[in-house]
């Protein structure tokens, strides 16, 4: 079967799903008012509070939750074979992460753009905002520790994108410095730096010498070198220690100087992938070598595993903090959410396909893919490469030679991961500052005090448990915590749009049904791994860190459930909606 | 497809990008002219302010500001009694 047929399926699943699915619930479910005074009119104060075309809020908001995420999970789960994978991904986008998505834009426009956490306590209580903020707290902890990983192990795999993401950030602060003190346009600036980066990749691509390679440095992967530690471990413990000391600089940084115009040039990046990708899959139109299903696929089941390994691209928690925390303050009609929420969903949903695509032409046997494929712990530490492997063989049928196109897509990849981590730790820091105030612990609202939990907890976490390769490799197990604290997020979001539904006498089960399916895959997956995997019940030997964090995700999802149930069953309907 | 197309569409790619850089710097550029109100007012603080007799003359042109800022931090009235901006 050839590939393009999956992104033909694909487009018209997400078509069909926006054209009649998405209109029956703006009509009929959630009833959008096209003469409701949305908060950007009501509040608008020229900063947050902004009316915003359909057409760019859309495109600033699929910008701000694409990354690197969609790219990994689906990179990973095509260990089962490519027909769970995409149809996780497709019916996912439909029937879970675009409502979700569009729900949580719609509730937070008829709360004067309050964000998720906020409606939490509002409609739940306190402690439900307490337990929102631990949860996202979690979530970020595992971004921290996942991406840093992602990253050291790309710049380990493929050394010639290390000066091209290096030069990103010089040239993120020029434009920054021109644009805000000489508040020029943006569009030049950053093609010029874009143009740069991809001129540096092509020379590092040609000249090894250019190509930053600690492994070789360090006397290849066998050498044994500082604290006993081989070439691999040491490059990993190199990269992430540096990865760290940028985040510490990044996230305490005002943001237009680094993270706003590095932003701008990532947004660029994920245009020019998506047009080499599906451009060179419609002239390739390479053949599906994957397997359908992989019955050899037995150390891990797929159910439940499958709806937590794919997490953003199916269905994102992450989103709904977007959705309720920027674009419902600039969403010009209440009648646009639909466009905004449910076709930014989508458009995450076109990232995760062609990200399984990638991954299933680039091999060119069903041996080569099995053999790549061959366990697990396999898919989570060379999903991300074979994603990089296929994208670059894509790209080569729009005629870009595949060692340039293999640096450009890692240097795409890295990027993404980068603005996601650096985000993320900014993001870590807010919180711990908002439980020292929930706790009265002050020294914890101090920029530095926070911004230094967040970067060694984060160093920590990757660092100490011990991987399948040994030091540095805690990366790989960590992806499932990832997608189940993500998904447990969006749990408690559906939850949120669901009582307000149910409030207003509406019929709730659209964004019931898939909030009770998310949370009863989180939970099903997390006992799985918390009580046969990590306790040392099982077969495995105990691993306490992931325990308790796992033990922690569970806990945190059983609370929810209860809470739910508590909220659905009341009888009494508040009118504070 | 035609010039103003394609020009047309550059606009939009430029929005689309460039909403949230806006934001961001309006509110860098809004906090400094926060900083600004304050030191203007810092003898209605009770902070010395050598620059008094100056500052006093700008009262009137920042009164609508300084009432927008009050909204803005969730105060309905004034909260300094010299000024009665609503």
């Amino acid at each position: 079967m050839h590939a393009v047929w999956l992104a033909v399926i694909g487009t018209i699943v997400f078509w069909l799903g926006y054209r009649f699915y998405s209109k029956f619930v703006a009509e009929r479910i959630y009833r959008l008012d096209p003469n409701f005074v949305t908060p950007a009119h009501e509040y608008n104060d020229g900063v947050d509070f902004v009316p915003t075309k359909k057409s760019v809020l859309w495109g600033h908001h699929f910008t701000s939750v694409a990354g690197a995420a969609p790219i990994v999970g689906p990179a990973i789960a095509v260990y089962w074979g490519w027909l769970p994978a995409l149809l996780w991904v497709l019916l996912g986008t439909v029937f879970a992460a675009g409502v979700h998505d569009f729900g949580t834009l719609v509730l937070s426009v008829r709360n004067k753009g309050q964000s998720v956490g906020t409606l939490a306590n509002k409609l739940i209580g306190k402690r439900a905002k307490l337990l929102f903020l631990f949860i996202i707290l979690i979530l970020v902890l595992m971004v921290n520790a996942v991406f840093a990983w992602v990253i050291s192990n790309l710049f380990i795999k493929f050394p010639a994108s290390v000066i091209p993401v290096f030069i990103e950030i010089p040239l993120a602060i020029w434009i920054g410095y021109a644009v805000y003190k000489k508040k020029g346009s943006m569009l030049i600036p950053s093609i010029i730096a874009l143009v740069v980066m991809y001129g540096s990749a092509v020379l590092t691509s040609k000249v090894p010498a250019l190509q930053i390679d600690l492994v070789k440095y360090f006397g290849g992967a066998e050498a044994t070198t500082l604290f006993g530690l081989n070439g691999v471990s040491l490059a990993f413990f190199v990269w992430i220690v540096i990865l760290m000391v940028y985040c510490y600089i990044a996230s305490t940084l005002p943001v237009w100087k680094l993270l706003q115009p590095r932003d701008y040039i990532n947004s660029h990046q994920l245009v020019v992938g998506l047009v080499i990708m599906y451009g060179g899959l419609l002239f390739l139109n390479p053949e599906i070598t994957a397997p359908i299903t992989n019955p050899e696929a037995t150390d891990k089941s797929w159910f439940p595993l499958l709806f937590i390994t794919i997490a953003c691209g199916a269905i994102s928690g992450f989103h709904g903090l977007v959705s309720s925390g920027t674009s419902s303050k600039q969403l010009d009609k209440e009648t646009d959410a639909r466009f905004v929420g449910y076709l930014g969903a989508v458009g995450e949903g076109f990232l995760a396909l062609i990200s399984i695509i990638a991954c299933v032409t680039v091999f060119s046997s069903v041996g080569e893919f099995k053999e790549a494929y061959s366990s697990f712990g396999a898919a989570n530490g060379g999903g991300l490469g074979n994603f990089i492997a296929g994208g670059a063989q894509l790209a080569t049928g729009i005629g870009i030679p595949a060692d340039i196109a293999g640096t450009i897509i890692s240097i795409i990849v890295v990027s993404f991961a980068a603005t996601t981590l650096d985000s993320s730790v900014r993001l870590m820091r807010y919180i711990i500052a908002e439980l020292g105030t929930e706790y009265k612990v002050p020294s914890l609202t101090k920029t530095h005090v926070a911004t230094s939990i967040a970067v060694v907890s984060s160093a920590a976490l990757v660092l100490l448990p011990k991987g399948p390769n040994g030091f540095g490799s805690g990366g790989y197990l960590l992806w499932p915590l990832f997608g189940t604290s993500n998904q447990l997020l969006a749990g408690i979001s559906l939850l949120l749009v669901s009582i307000w539904l149910k409030r207003l006498g509406r019929n709730y089960l659209v964004t019931f049904i898939p909030m009770v399916f998310i949370l009863f895959m989180t939970i099903w997956a997390m006992i799985q791994q918390v009580v046969f995997e990590w306790s040392g019940l099982g077969a495995t030997d105990m691993n306490l860190l992931l325990f308790i964090f796992g033990s922690i995700i569970l806990v945190f999802a059983i609370w929810i459930v209860l809470t739910a149930l508590k909220e659905l069953t009341k009888r009494d309907t508040p009118t504070n909606l | 497809m035609n010039l103003t197309t394609i020009k047309k569409l550059i606009q939009l790619y430029d929005d689309i990008l460039s909403v949230q850089h806006k934001t961001e710097v309006a509110r860098e550029i809004r906090d400094e002219d926060d900083l600004f109100l304050f030191l203007c007012l810092s003898e209605t603080l009770g902070l010395p302010n050598p620059a008094f007799y100056y500052t006093l003359e700008l009262y009137p042109h920042m009164i609508e500001k300084f009432h927008d800022w009050h909204l803005r931090m969730g105060m309905e009235k004034s909260p300094l009694d010299g000024l009665r901006c609503c």
